[in-house]
């Protein structure tokens, strides 16, 4: 079981008299859980995020984000005792993707000319290899690179990299069955000309392939209709329930919540957490709004 | 798929173009250009009296030519002094015209086209080969069944010899004169060695042939000519490759290449340029395309300082195509002009144009094209569409997509984006677990990739590596 902890964080945007958007963060999220993040506009939900996931245009300023790894977050992988807490601020983007860490994009990007498949299997066998190199120290890249291309240069080499084509054709197809999604999305060049939705159920697929300890979604609800809401709703559930995957989700609504109920409801203020809950936080977040949580936290202050 | 791309992967290493040869040759010229220098050159080749006149010819046309220096964001050319180059040098082989086995060749120039993959890429992929080493060529074969529905494919020295008939009509006359540019007439006044492909009519070349072009020593200009005569209903595919090692003084290639494609003819042009990045490369390319023939421009450009090259197609004949596929790479140093030039002079004619420039670390690309549609060319439509990439704020990229359409009943479509490489792209690949250096490879290849789908295999796995290995070094 992993453990993603965010303590007192502070951060602002990265430049010249950035502005200060995190005033102490703290957050506690753990596999298996389900959390929502809700918050008005403004309060730095997003850029919490972000700055888990290693977003360059941030600055940490005070505070710390730790992962703690178990021996079942890799499947049958031992964890070395010395390599079971890491400090993700020291982490590049992808080796904090490589020990398990994933973020549900709200605008996600469009990779002309890059197939999906050929996308994500390069990614998750990317992710693989990294994290042997976090935990084990093996760098096995000098033989990766003499491995040149056996087929097409669309489609990557036949045996780089852990999950080959055909065996990662059959988990891509079997996750897309799952999410209700076209088969002909795989190749198709990542997110390029998707609707909202579509990018949204795609952000989702690319959890259930990679299999992150905890999954951060930033307002994955938003721009759905109901019955996206529903597929793509289906997808989180099974990634708590069939892969374990701890699940931060950032939402503005009620309505996600209906399908996927969170075991935790936090509400962000100006940079903070400053209220939480279970599952009822969000309805009566939904009848007073925010002002109500406002005034309550403001009062006791 | 099988073991017959395995040659390939030796682009893996730098290596495999850097290395250099120790400068070993049977005849040196002197540097710089003057009659003197011609008739020697022409004397040495043994040539007829009518192609040292066309020599002389274009080497006064030179003379009395500007260089090129008022085009709107041109390379700078400045340092290119034709009186510092060495325009001539016979390496010592044996077999004037080239030996049609690699064990006949001396071992430091076998083992240059061994190190460059050809004799394998022989065996496995092509119909037939030619090696130029300095400025002859110093290997050509063919296999024997094209020989014997008598298609010729053998060094253009030798052509002026055995072929002299066709050579005299098409060399230099209709398609590409001296008069040109200042670099086609220096082509014509000092050509030495490249390519002569006959196909006749009706027959189709199934596998293409490749010719490599390698210059060797340091200072040195290589200026080989290719001619290609593809009759009525014929087709074949040729590809050019092209490495220098580099030295710190400047190498100077100037290529010509002439294409005439018969009626209902089609040939396609590859070329794969990586040319050490102290050359300048300033080539003149044309085809000439009669009725309901089509002539394909397939353009990797990779290496060289300054690269000025539009390969030109003039439309002649009712039905005729072009198309004009084109990647450019710059990185430190580097200025890569390249273009595509279309002659629109008959109706229902079609062109597309496609161009994709990817410029990092100070480098600039351009992409320089002129689609001319002549009065009376009914029917006739063209697509040019050009994409730029740039790494950083110090890349540049232009376009300068020229159109003079001076008919009515036409259809013509254009496109240009230039953009810079997106951080939130790069970052969006990053949290999936790529790193930093394949992540902006990633973008990279499929970036090209519209253009790389289009390609032979073959050619698109040599492509991407190039590509892999322009970026090596510079990222991360």
């Amino acid at each position: 079981m992993a453990t993603l902890e965010i303590k007192n964080l502070h951060a602002r945007v990265a430049e010249e008299d950035g502005e200060q958007i995190l005033r102490g963060v703290d957050l506690e999220v753990k596999s298996g859980e389900i959390h929502a993040l809700m918050g008005p506009n403004g309060s730095g939900k997003s850029t919490t995020s972000k700055i888990i996931a290693g977003h360059p245009a941030y600055e940490v300023t005070d505070g710390e984000i730790l992962l703690h790894l178990e021996d079942d977050d890799f499947g049958d992988l031992e964890i070395p005792d010395d390599v079971r807490t890491w400090n993700l601020l020291e982490l590049e983007p992808n080796e904090r993707a490589a020990l398990g860490i994933f973020l549900g994009f709200q605008y996600p990007a469009e990779i002309e000319g890059v197939t999906m498949t050929n996308f994500l299997r390069t990614a998750l066998n990317a992710k693989i290899d990294e994290r042997e190199e976090l935990l084990f120290g093996e760098d096995d890249e000098e033989e990766e690179e003499e491995a040149g291309y056996d087929t097409s240069p669309m489609e990557g080499n036949v045996d780089d990299g852990e999950v080959g084509v055909a065996e990662f054709q059959k988990l891509l197809k079997e996750k897309m069955e799952l999410l209700d999604m076209d088969e002909k999305f795989m190749q198709r060049y990542l997110n390029a000309g998707f609707s909202g939705g579509e990018k949204k159920q795609n952000e989702v697929l690319q959890a259930a392939i990679l299999e992150p300890s905890i999954a951060v979604l930033d307002e994955i609800d938003s721009g759905l209709d109901i019955d996206r809401l529903q597929d793509v709703s289906k997808g989180i559930n099974a990634l708590r329930d069939e892969q374990g995957t701890g699940i931060l989700q950032i939402t503005h609504y009620q309505r996600i919540l209906e399908y996927v109920e969170p075991d935790h409801v936090h509400i962000m203020l100006d940079g903070k957490v400053v209220k939480s809950g279970d599952a009822s936080l969000a309805s009566e977040l939904e009848d007073k709004g925010y002002d109500w949580v406002r005034e309550e936290v403001y009062e006791a202050a | 798929m099988s073991s017959d791309q395995d040659h390939l992967k030796e682009t893996d290493t730098e290596a495999r173009f850097e290395f250099k040869k120790e400068q070993k040759a049977a005849f040196v010229a002197e540097k710089g250009l003057n009659e003197e220098t011609i008739r020697v050159i022409s004397e040495d080749k043994d040539e007829p009296e009518w192609m040292l006149e066309r020599r002389l010819r274009a080497l006064k046309q030179y003379q009395k030519m500007p260089m090129p220096t008022d085009w709107p964001g041109q390379p700078d050319l400045s340092e290119v002094d034709v009186d510092e180059i060495v325009p001539y040098i016979r390496p010592d082989v044996e077999v004037r015209g080239g030996v049609d086995d690699w064990r006949d060749l001396p071992d430091d120039i076998k083992d240059t086209f061994d190190k460059l993959g050809i004799p394998e890429a022989e065996k496995n992929a092509l119909s037939g080969v030619g090696a130029q080493y300095e400025s002859e060529v110093v290997y050509q074969n063919m296999q024997e069944r094209w020989e014997e529905k008598g298609v010729v494919f053998m060094n253009m020295d030798q052509a002026v010899q055995e072929h002299e008939d066709i050579v005299k009509e098409y060399f230099m006359t209709k398609c590409v004169p001296p008069s040109d540019n200042k670099f086609a007439a220096l082509h014509g006044a000092i050509w030495s060695g490249g390519s002569f492909v006959y196909v006749p009519e009706d027959v189709t070349v199934e596998m293409p042939v490749q010719a490599y072009f390698r210059m060797n020593s340091e200072g040195m200009g290589q200026f080989e000519h290719t001619l290609i005569v593809a009759e009525k209903g014929s087709e074949v595919h040729y590809i050019e490759g092209c490495s220098a090692p580099k030295y710190s003084a400047f190498n100077l290639h100037s290529g010509g290449v002439e294409v005439f494609v018969g009626e209902d003819a089609h040939v396609q042009y590859s070329t794969v340029q990586n040319w050490s990045k102290n050359t300048y490369n300033l080539n003149t390319k044309r085809a000439i395309v009669e009725k309901g023939g089509r002539m394909e421009w397939i353009s990797g450009s990779m290496g060289s300082k300054a690269t000025m090259l539009y390969p030109a197609s003039i439309l002649k004949g009712r039905g005729a195509s072009d198309n004009h596929i084109t990647i450019a790479f710059a990185g430190e140093g580097q200025n890569i002009d390249t273009g595509a030039k279309v002659y629109h002079n008959a109706p229902e004619t079609k062109s597309t144009i496609e161009s994709k420039s990817i410029s990092k670390d100070g480098g600039r690309t351009n992409y320089r094209g002129l689609v001319h549609i002549a009065n009376g060319a009914k029917n006739s439509s063209t697509a040019v569409e050009c994409d730029a990439l740039m790494f950083d704020n110090e890349s540049t990229s232009d376009t300068m997509p020229y159109m003079e359409i001076n008919e009515s009943t036409v259809d013509v479509a254009h496109e240009a984006t230039v953009g810079k490489i997106g951080d939130e792209d790069i970052f969006y690949l990053q949290s999936r677990g790529l790193d930093d250096d394949d992540a902006k490879q990633m973008i990279v290849s499929g970036f090209i990739e519209p253009i790389t789908e289009e390609l032979p295999i073959e050619y698109a796995v040599e492509l991407n590596r190039l590509v892999e290995l322009e970026m090596e070094g510079s990222l991360g």
